[in-house]
């Protein structure tokens, strides 16, 4: 279902469609990580994929166009990159472990460490809290910077946007180049 | 033997190939449309099946997800999914939808600057332009045909 989903993001040339569908991904996405165990990923999936992703894209639409144009552009050479790259990977992945085998070297390493170290020293019964803001706070503190730098970023990117607006409708010269 | 090998081989192997499928899906996506904001959903495809890959590494099989009992007397014979790779995710889910409305930001602002957000209109666009600082005083005459 998500190959279809994807593959009907590729086809669609209305953008209103393309946004909704690619919430649909976030949500399938979201289930195959419950299926995978990773409950807390699957709910940050649902809330920030599905659901503000979603809204960002569709304000971005409201400022900007609803449908893509069509272009005659050649599509091989993506496609051959593409294909090349993918092929590439999968040869890369015969030399990992089966899906769900317990003895790959992902599980036997650092994992049993945290199941053993956990009761004792954090006291949090879930790990994945456990680890994200004990063992690795450090990461999480980049990635606090990371959003506050975007976030100053999109700040900067749009403000004076109602302003800028304004002189465009008062200089209409500007609207010759949008068709 | 052997051909019992293979089949085990290629069903434990099947997952990360359709994660690898989704994945080139959302780079086709980057690269062949012309479109900003679809480049932008290829971008997100793209990032999910990475996340996908990451997280089918965690899994165990017979595992469950990794939240103790409340008292955390552990039972040892319970197996736990690896919680590493979920609170790798989780930051890099973060992480990807500030880029994302980095990018929406960014698609907004070319918007207002081009009143278009395909790329190969742009492309002309910048084309007409450079052409028109090259003919110097023919700018007038020339940028209105």
């Amino acid at each position: 279902m998500l190959v279809i989903t994807a593959l009907a993001v590729v086809r669609t040339r209305s953008l209103f469609a393309v946004v909704t569908l690619s919430g649909v991904f976030s949500l399938l996405s979201a289930l195959l990580f419950v299926t995978l165990d990773a409950v807390d990923v699957a709910f940050t999936e649902a809330a920030v994929g599905a659901g503000i992703s979603t809204v960002l894209m569709l304000g971005t639409l409201a400022l900007t166009s609803r449908s893509e144009r069509s272009e005659k552009k050649t599509q091989i050479v993506p496609l051959l990159t593409v294909v090349v790259a993918g092929a590439a990977m999968v040869y890369g992945t015969l030399d990992m472990p089966n899906f769900g085998s317990p003895d790959a070297p992902a599980q036997t390493h650092v994992g049993p460490e945290y199941f053993e170290r956990i009761p004792k020293e954090i006291d949090v019964p879930n790990a994945v809290t456990a680890i994200l803001a004990s063992y690795r706070g450090f990461d999480t503190l980049g990635e606090t910077a990371v959003v506050f730098t975007a976030g100053i970023g999109v700040l900067m990117l749009m403000s004076g946007l109602g302003r800028r607006r304004k002189e465009d409708e008062d200089d209409p010269d500007q609207e010759g180049g949008s068709t | 033997m052997f051909e019992e090998m293979t089949v085990e081989f290629i069903l434990g192997h099947l997952n990360y190939w359709f994660f690898i499928l989704l994945m080139m899906t959302g780079l086709y996506v980057v690269i062949a449309k012309g479109n900003l904001v679809k480049k932008i959903v290829g971008l997100n495809i793209f990032q999910t099946s990475v996340f996908m890959l990451y997280i089918s590494t965690g899994k165990v099989e017979g595992g469950t997800a990794p939240i103790f009992p409340m008292d955390m007397k552990i039972d040892p014979e319970m197996i736990y999914s690896n919680p590493l790779p979920h609170v790798l995710i989780l930051t890099a889910i973060v992480v990807g939808i500030a880029t994302t409305s980095l990018g929406l930001a960014l698609i907004i602002r070319i918007r207002e600057e081009y009143h278009t957000i395909e790329e190969h209109e742009i492309a002309e666009q910048e084309t007409k332009i450079s052409l028109a600082e090259l003919n110097g005083d023919q700018l007038i005459s020339g940028g209105n045909s």
